[in-house]
């Protein structure tokens, strides 16, 4: 095992060498898409899907500024809401200070990453998050 | 439609909700119960069945119960559904009554909650020592806090802020200023858990939870229980006189859950399902949000208050803002709302609030509510959501006896 070894915190990241992307489970019925895995969908009861690529560049929709959370968690951060060209996913804004001032509602972000630590393999977990594309 | 079909609440009972540390949740659910039953004019022995519902214990709650108010081998019903626990239990009883199984029927809703923190968990597991996929996502690790919020406070806080964005006008003060509201109402309300007013500054510089809820803009966490007696219009012809003229009448009762939306995979919908269920009231009763004297909707924080007015179609689609700004939902205002204090501020013990709320607006259309009765309220709404989701509403009504 290397300490380069990179897998994704979650499996609807996609790391791919320099082109980072998140990925949905698309029912080729009615286009519903999901994240996680599912057994039919909500949407249409249909059972087909398909992966699509999900636009790596959105509009926050809705935030919140985290304050206290469990132990653990680091705070303050910014939860946020973005719409990536019709599909919407929740993730943390980052690279942006956490205040009202600076996280505007309809700003224009972009997908990025950044590693959330290694194992004690060397695996390093890379997580996703929005920064300002402004 | 025949008078079996009519359902009717008479009795019904909250404790006092607040600290109990001297009171576990079968005393607190009993005395909810004896209350119900006292207030009503029936015993255990009339009862046919019971609905019961108690989040954060160890289950079987409707049984414990038993064991404290009587044991007569009726069928028990134990139900869950999160926030919207109490209004389910309720439904359940009146689902049986409706049906014609029984003609009288119980239900309960208790929580011990005092000092609990966030309910989505105190302390994030640890990571393991290994990356590993788990789930349905295929996660390494805990998301909390990783990808976005699993806190309430943080989750309704989207809620409120998206409304703000589709419609414009809100702010961190404005949603204070409900707050504002929900605690002075809650001055006039001896079984509220707080009933201290807040001042506008008080709010907005106390502890930020998630912005821009702060700690008073949060429901408060706390002991509590209510309980409430079902009957058939039937059977409630052959009651008293006194009894018939107590008695509430439910004109409307409703779940729904969430139907599908593109983003409620990633921030609940709570529009859609209370949208719903308030129009399936609205059409079960015969009447609409105009005939409505007062309203007790689910402001587990101060910004998810804000989208109800509208999903509760008290307002146009996009005006709660002027709704607010208007002073209506003030108890002097043309729609009171919350004139029990609210969760923010009357408390939250989540599985006995959808029947507290129901309560409150029984108290009020009996004219008995003292202090804070609405003058000749006819008319209530009670809202309930439970994430997941269930929203839970009930329209009463004053009885014509």
């Amino acid at each position: 095992m290397t300490t380069s070894t990179q897998i994704p915190f979650v499996d609807y990241l996609v790391l791919d060498d320099g082109d980072p992307h998140l990925v949905a489970h698309e029912c080729t019925s009615c286009g519903a898409r999901f994240f996680d895995r599912r057994n039919s969908c909500a949407s249409c009861f249909a059972d087909d899907f398909k992966t699509v690529r999900i636009a790596t560049e959105g509009e926050l929709r809705s935030f919140t500024i985290v304050a206290f959370a469990a132990k653990g968690v680091d705070v303050p951060f910014v939860a946020g809401i973005v719409d990536c060209d019709g599909t919407s996913v929740r993730g943390n804004i980052v690279n942006c200070p956490p205040d009202p001032e600076h996280v505007k509602m309809g700003m224009k972000v972009r997908l990025t990453t950044f590693s959330t630590g290694t194992d004690e393999s060397g695996v390093d977990a890379v997580n996703f998050g929005f920064e300002p594309a402004g | 439609m025949s008078a079996s079909d009519d359902i009717w609440i008479l009795g019904i009972h909250m404790t006092k909700f607040g600290k109990h540390p001297d009171k576990d949740t079968v005393d607190l659910g009993a005395e909810a119960i004896k209350g119900a039953l006292a207030d009503a004019g029936v015993s255990m022995r009339d009862i046919g069945v019971l609905a019961a519902g108690n989040l954060m214990g160890r289950g079987g709650i409707g049984q414990q119960l038993q064991k404290q108010v009587g044991q007569t081998g009726i069928p028990v019903y134990n139900v869950a559904n999160a926030c919207a626990t109490g209004a389910t239990a309720l439904r359940t009883a009146i689902m049986a009554v409706k049906a014609g199984e029984v003609d009288m029927g119980l239900a309960v809703g208790v929580e011990k909650l005092a000092g609990a923190g966030l309910l989505s968990g105190g302390e994030r597991a640890a990571d393991d020592k290994e990356w590993t996929p788990r789930g349905r996502f295929g996660a390494v690790g805990p998301v909390d806090g990783r990808i976005g919020t699993e806190t309430m406070p943080g989750v309704f806080a989207q809620i409120g802020m998206e409304y703000g964005h589709r419609y414009g006008g809100t702010s961190f003060e404005l949603f204070a200023k409900i707050s504002e509201k929900n605690h002075s109402h809650s001055t006039l309300n001896p079984l509220a858990a707080y009933s201290k007013a807040m001042s506008l500054e008080q709010i907005m510089g106390d502890v930020m939870i998630a912005y821009p809820n702060t700690r008073p803009m949060c429901s408060a966490n706390c002991d509590g229980a209510a309980a409430a007696v079902v009957v058939n219009g039937e059977k409630l012809k052959s009651l008293s006189l006194e009894q018939q003229r107590r008695a509430v009448k439910v004109t409307a009762s409703v779940l729904t859950t969430d139907p599908w939306q593109e983003a409620c995979q990633v921030l609940p919908d709570v529009n859609t399902l209370t949208r719903n269920a308030a129009r399936q009231a609205y059409e079960q009763a015969g009447v609409g949000p105009q005939d409505l004297d007062l309203v007790e909707l689910h402001d587990c924080f101060a910004t998810a208050e804000l989208v109800h007015y509208d999903n509760l179609m008290l307002c146009e689609e996009g005006g709660a803002v002027d709704f607010f700004e208007s002073g209506a939902p003030w108890r002097t205002g043309k729609t009171p709302v919350n004139v029990s204090g609210g969760l923010q501020s009357k408390g939250h013990p989540i599985s006995a609030t959808g029947i507290a709320n129901i309560w409150e607006v029984a108290q009020h259309v009996r004219g008995e509510c003292g202090d804070r009765q609405i003058e000749g309220a006819n008319i209530g709404l009670a809202h309930v959501i439970g994430l997941g989701s269930a929203c839970g509403v009930h329209i009463l009504e004053k009885s014509a006896a």
